[in-house]
């Protein structure tokens, strides 16, 4: 299986490597909320224990990353399955959880070359944060943008027609993405806004990843973080490999 | 090779239940060319599907290669190859690569994959198209880098979905050689479906004729034309009249038609006919001015068991072929 992932890696990543402009193109979001958003914060939000707002505003701002290049990844799926690669694929012995895992593992580098590109920037706009801290943030990025990706495959697969994706997917990621406290902490929310947010797994996400960059690393917040992150994970590939299992349409 | 009973597949979308595929009996011995002959929408590339293990089937049983379809679709992967109707190369692909993935997906290792893309690649001409990004192929050349696809493993089993349909006449003609080739120097057994009907007749050893999910006439093309029983004479000549009970009156004539220029009937055999219907016209002192002897196409078959004809939605090049 390891090998047949690889395989099914390489291909995928092809054509990334032919043109690495690609990477840079689908961090447009985030490298502006970063540049254009975060200076709004560095006088508006005071958190104890933070040196400055981009130490909360950064992290916020990888799992936005991880949540876009995740979340779109499925795209990349749709001219595959009109062109037929999907199912002589699935015309292989291959192991449906590799012709999963490596387009997965495919998101997933990109997303870390665009975190580390991302978080340079940060610093440059005048982030601080502690190198372990900024290296355990980064790994949890990679393993929720796995979860997302894998996710988003199984849309990819599973809506009945591909002029589907693109609207479900950005009424997925929008919401998701404003309930998890990725622009502002969610401790600024009215109550119930606060309610809806407990049930989105970016916001654990979220907490985590601040906490990891303060440095906070045996906070509850980061034992949650990492642990619903990985059941997300686990979930989103048992789904993922089971539409490409599945033998319906 | 292929062993199918009952096979069966419903669509339920929301509008409608589609039974695309109503109860199929079909078995292919290895080493053969069967053809699954059939309009559009007749079920062809369903059955295909549920065949290569890519769709369930709603009811019935299928052994493919050996295995069975159902408790082992990973061993039924193994043995065969499928060339999806509209292929499977991706469009940001390169020809070489596309073939070595395919290799290495079959579990070839390195070197052997390496061996194997060279020698299909010289096999179907792709030489000089090795780093070719496979969208800028013509379709001719996108079709052979499909067969070869297929064939990387050296399937038991070929699936070929409409191997040809939207080619020109050469790339057509090249297709049919390299099946033929497959088949009698490799010993592949190849299922293929198509809407063409001199495919089916030029190229398969025995052909099934799917209409609205039922196979409804099989046997070899030249069983099934004689099914219609006998060739179609047609005679002119300025006497329509007598020409006509002339033509009725020989051995084994029927359907004598009159139309406004000419007398159409059918006999058992054309050949044997037409040296009597000579002999009666000059006694009767009828004469004659052209004579034609049409033997049944598939078509005919396919009209005799459907009422309706195939040609109805062949495309402009088919009639031309
Ligand atoms: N995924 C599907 N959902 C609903 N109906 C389908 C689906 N696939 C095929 N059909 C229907 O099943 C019938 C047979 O289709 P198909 O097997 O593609 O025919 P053929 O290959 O002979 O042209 C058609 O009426 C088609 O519309
Ligand atoms: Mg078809």
């Amino acid at each position: 299986m390891p090998r047949d992932t690889l395989l099914v890696f390489r291909h995928t990543i092809g054509p990334v490597l032919r043109s690495p402009v690609t990477i840079v193109i689908s961090m447009v979001h985030p490298v502006l909320y970063l540049v254009l958003f975060g200076p709004l914060l560095e006088n508006l939000v005071r958190v104890p224990g933070a040196t400055n707002s981009w130490q909360v505003f950064a992290p916020g701002i990888l799992v936005q990353l991880a949540l876009f290049t995740g979340g779109f990844a499925g795209f990349a799926l749709l001219p595959d399955l009109r062109a037929g690669v999907v199912e002589r694929m699935r015309v292989t012995p291959v192991s449906r959880t590799a012709l999963l895992l490596g387009r997965v593992l495919r998101d997933v580098v990109v997303t870390m070359v665009q975190a580390v590109l991302l978080l340079a920037a940060a610093a440059v706009l005048g982030m601080r944060a502690p190198v372990a801290g900024l290296a355990l943030g980064l790994l949890l990025a990679a393993v929720l943008s796995g979860a997302l990706s894998a996710a988003s495959y199984t849309m990819a697969l599973s809506l009945p027609n591909e002029y589907q994706f693109a609207p479900v997917v950005q009424s997925l990621t929008l919401p998701l993405m404003l309930l998890s406290g990725v622009l502002l902490p969610m401790a600024l929310a009215p109550d119930w806004l606060r309610v809806v947010s407990w049930f989105n797994p970016l916001s654990y996400a979220v907490d985590a990843e601040r906490a990891l960059f303060l440095g906070d690393y045996a906070a509850t917040d980061v034992l949650v973080g990492v642990l619903v992150v990985v059941v997300v994970f686990g979930f989103t590939v048992v789904w993922g490999t089971r539409s490409y299992r599945r033998r319906n349409a | 090779m292929i062993h199918v009973r009952g096979l069966a597949r419903r669509f339920q979308t929301r509008r409608a239940t589609v039974d695309a595929v109503r109860g199929v009996d079909l078995d292919v011995a290895a080493g053969e060319i069967v053809g699954f002959l059939g309009p559009n929408g007749a079920g062809k590339t369903t059955t295909l599907r549920m065949l290569t293990t890519l769709l369930e089937p709603s009811a019935g049983s299928a052994e493919v290669a050996g295995h069975d379809l159902r408790r082992e679709p990973a061993a039924v992967r193994r043995r065969i190859g499928y060339v999806a109707q509209g292929g499977g190369c991706s469009p940001q692909g390169r020809v070489r690569e596309e073939l070595v993935l395919q290799a290495r997906l079959h579990r070839l290792d390195r070197d052997r994959a390496r061996r194997r893309v060279d020698e299909l690649m010289d096999r179907f001409a792709l030489g000089d198209l090795a780093d070719r990004t496979t969208a800028t192929l013509s379709g001719g050349q996108r079709r052979r880098l499909d067969l070869a696809i297929g064939l990387v493993h050296d399937p038991a089993v070929l699936f070929l979905d409409e191997p040809t349909a939207a080619l020109d006449p050469q790339s057509r003609a090249h297709v049919w050689d390299h099946v033929r080739a497959l088949n009698a120097d490799h010993h592949a057994t190849v299922f293929l479906t198509t809407h063409y009907l001199d495919e089916a007749d030029a190229l398969c050893d025995r052909v099934l004729v799917i209409d609205h999910g039922r196979i409804v006439a099989a046997g070899t093309p030249a069983e099934l034309k004689r099914q219609v029983s006998g060739d179609v004479v047609e005679v002119a000549g300025p006497r329509l009249a007598a020409l006509a009970e002339i033509a009725g009156r020989l051995r084994g004539a029927r359907d004598v038609a009159t139309t406004a220029d000419s007398v159409r009937f059918r006999v058992p055999r054309g050949d044997t006919a037409l040296p009597e219907l000579m002999r009666a016209l000059d006694q009767a002192s009828v004469p004659l001015t052209s004579v034609q002897v049409h033997h049944p196409t598939l078509d005919d078959v396919f009209l005799a068991v459907t009422g309706r004809s195939l040609r109805d939605d062949a495309p402009e090049a088919t009639r031309a072929a």
